[in-house]
């Protein structure tokens, strides 16, 4: 039997600072999610208790697929996190493996002009970039912000494989390149086959990341039905002074399914990628 | 077998003789910049330019759609003589060095909660990491409905429990509503802080622990010279990335206040995109942005000669 001492002093230290955290981190989605169910009526009452539904309704979820383009907007963020994402894994892995791998001339640029880019925060940039996207004639269009989103996503895959890349043993693409494989087919059957997990990690951040997008695609995509879901949200559930506070919270909880979806399937993937490069073992 | 080091500086093969091209990528220099050569265009055309091209929009009197004239530092000069643009500045280091501060404790806090054995361990980490991952505007409209003037469930409970008399106006008042930034800032990153310095404590051996234990050390001295030295690496790469992204924040104050009231809240970021978005006055936007330029710079090459050092 634990004596009731130990028992208290691990309420102390676990139990109570445990729950503190777990309240405190989900709250605000429980707060999301009742709202989105409540009627108007008990929305906007000081007298009703609000942290119960006493009379749910999906009256919201149906106006808001009914009145808005929310499904079209839910349509573009996906793609448009979808095609940055294979685009950026692509071309991040074109950079890191060389990086990772073989000695070429101007390799100590590149590394450190990775390692900035991918440091430099948007709104650095968003002034310049809606000129030049302006310039390129893509305002309004999904390419825009496809075109704008590599921007953050490829440095970071680079910098997160480059890691995994240098943990293949060289031996094995050696065999592989004295078996008469070329540098090409030797990367592409035995290296990136080795670092699986590396990709997986790499892609599902880089897709929370693209969905959580907003700058550029509040500049650059100022028509209904181009929007994705966090703009169309702020620009049409929000009309000058009024809240559509029902519709908002169900679009963001919608909005918010697709990245929670993904990231409770790979949670250990996006926790790898997330202390990659800060924890080494 | 050893992989002598290839340059492009040598000698292509003879020409005519078979596969002299496939010979040529072969080479490990050539090879190399074949593969980076996509990539490194891409970043030069939407990074390096952009970046260069704001320095020289900085210089320019320049609105959307109308061509623009040269004046020097005339918009840095304006910004200088702007009491707005220092309350923008001080509020955009209040708000990272504040919202830093908590973070850190708070998150290596929760880290030492979750490094305790427990069932359902795993289960605690991914619900605690989801405000991370949610889509930061989707995650502030529900604050701004929990932070509402008239019905704040905070404010609820605070009149119900008979804590206070009156409603606090959240986003109202210059002083909660940095308040209220600086929180839901928190409530988004401390898990990113959390989880980080979990996967360090993790890497000590419990051994090291037992070890200090026999030898006498307190809790205090095992967490001064076992456990703090291990996580101050990650501790100062998780704070440097933080910095660098709450500094330059946009989404949330955007959401939550729109700078207001009275342009209490607003960050560089929020202030640039309304004079060169919003206005439309591109070149003082431009030079307004450029003026995060020195703190992040700095930050930015500390960070990358440290992620170098590694």
């Amino acid at each position: 039997m634990v004596g009731g001492r130990r028992f208290g002093e691990r309420v102390l230290r676990l139990y109570l600072p445990l729950g503190f955290f777990l309240v405190a981190m989900l709250f605000p989605f429980y707060w999301m999610a009742i709202t989105s169910i409540k009627p108007n009526r008990e929305l906007y009452s000081a007298k009703i208790m609000p942290l119960i539904v006493h009379q749910p309704t999906l009256q919201h979820y149906v106006d808001l697929l009914e009145q808005t383009n929310f499904l079209t907007w839910t349509y573009n963020t996906i793609l448009v996190a979808v095609v940055t994402t294979v685009v950026s894994l692509v071309l991040g892995a074109m950079i890191a493996y060389p990086l990772a791998r073989l000695n070429f001339p101007g390799a100590a640029v590149v590394a450190i002009g990775v390692a900035a880019t991918y440091l430099v925060p948007q709104p650095l940039l968003f002034i310049p970039m809606s000129d030049v996207i302006n310039r390129l004639g893509l305002s309004n269009t999904l390419s825009a912000v496809m075109l704008t989103y590599p921007t953050l996503l490829i440095p970071f895959c680079a910098w997160l494989l480059m890691g995994y890349f240098k943990s293949v043993p060289r031996e094995l693409e050696e065999a592989a390149r004295i078996d008469g494989a070329s540098r090409f087919q030797a990367m592409l059957r035995v290296v990136l086959p080795l670092c699986t997990p590396g990709l997986l990690s790499a892609g599902i951040f880089a897709f929370t990341l693209a969905q959580n997008e907003f700058l550029y695609a509040l500049i650059f995509l100022t028509k209904s039905d181009v929007r994705t879901v966090p703009v169309g949200a702020i620009t049409e559930l929000i009309r000058g002074d009024v809240f559509y506070w029902g519709q908002l919270m169900a679009a963001a909880l919608l909005g918010s399914i697709p990245v929670a979806l993904i990231y409770s399937f790979f949670v250990d993937y996006y926790v790898a990628s997330l202390t990659a490069g800060s924890v080494k073992n | 077998m050893a992989v002598r080091p290839a340059s492009v500086a040598r000698p292509a093969p003879v020409a005519g003789r078979p596969f002299a091209l496939g010979r040529a990528v072969e080479r490990e220099g050539v090879f190399s910049w074949l593969m980076l050569v996509p990539g490194i265009l891409f970043l030069l055309a939407f990074v390096a330019y952009p970046f260069f091209y704001g320095i020289f929009l900085s210089l320019q009197e320049r609105r959307v759609a109308s061509a623009g004239t040269f004046v020097g530092l005339a918009n840095f000069a304006a910004l200088a003589q702007d009491p707005v643009f220092w309350q923008v500045t001080r509020n955009t280091f209040v708000y990272t060095i504040l919202a830093t501060l908590v973070k850190m404790v708070g998150g290596l806090a929760m880290a030492l909660v979750i490094n305790q054995q427990f069932r359902g361990r795993n289960l605690a980490r991914a619900f605690l990491l989801l405000p991370f991952i949610v889509p930061t505007v989707l995650s502030t409209v529900a604050w701004m409905w929990i932070l509402d003037p008239t019905f704040s469930v905070i404010n609820w409970s605070l009149l119900h429990s008979g804590l206070v008399k009156e409603n606090f106006s959240w986003l109202g008042n210059k002083t909660l509503a940095m308040v209220s930034i600086i929180g839901v800032n928190t409530w988004r990153g401390l898990p990113f802080y959390g989880i980080t310095l979990l996967a360090g404590l993790q890497t000590i051996s419990p051994d090291l622990y037992e070890a200090a234990a026999i030898d006498g050390a307190s809790v205090t001295q095992r967490f001064r010279h076992i456990t703090l030295p291990v996580l101050k690496p990650v501790l100062i790469i998780v704070t440097m990335f933080s910095v660098i992204f709450t500094f330059s924040d946009f989404q949330l104050p955007y959401v939550l206040t729109h700078g207001g009231p009275a342009n209490a809240t607003h960050l560089f970021a929020t202030h640039a995109f309304d004079v060169g978005m919003s206005a439309g006055v591109l070149g003082m936007g431009a030079a307004e942005a450029l003026a995060m330029l020195p703190a992040l710079a700095i930050l930015i090459v500390g960070l990358t000669l440290y992620l170098r050092r590694e």
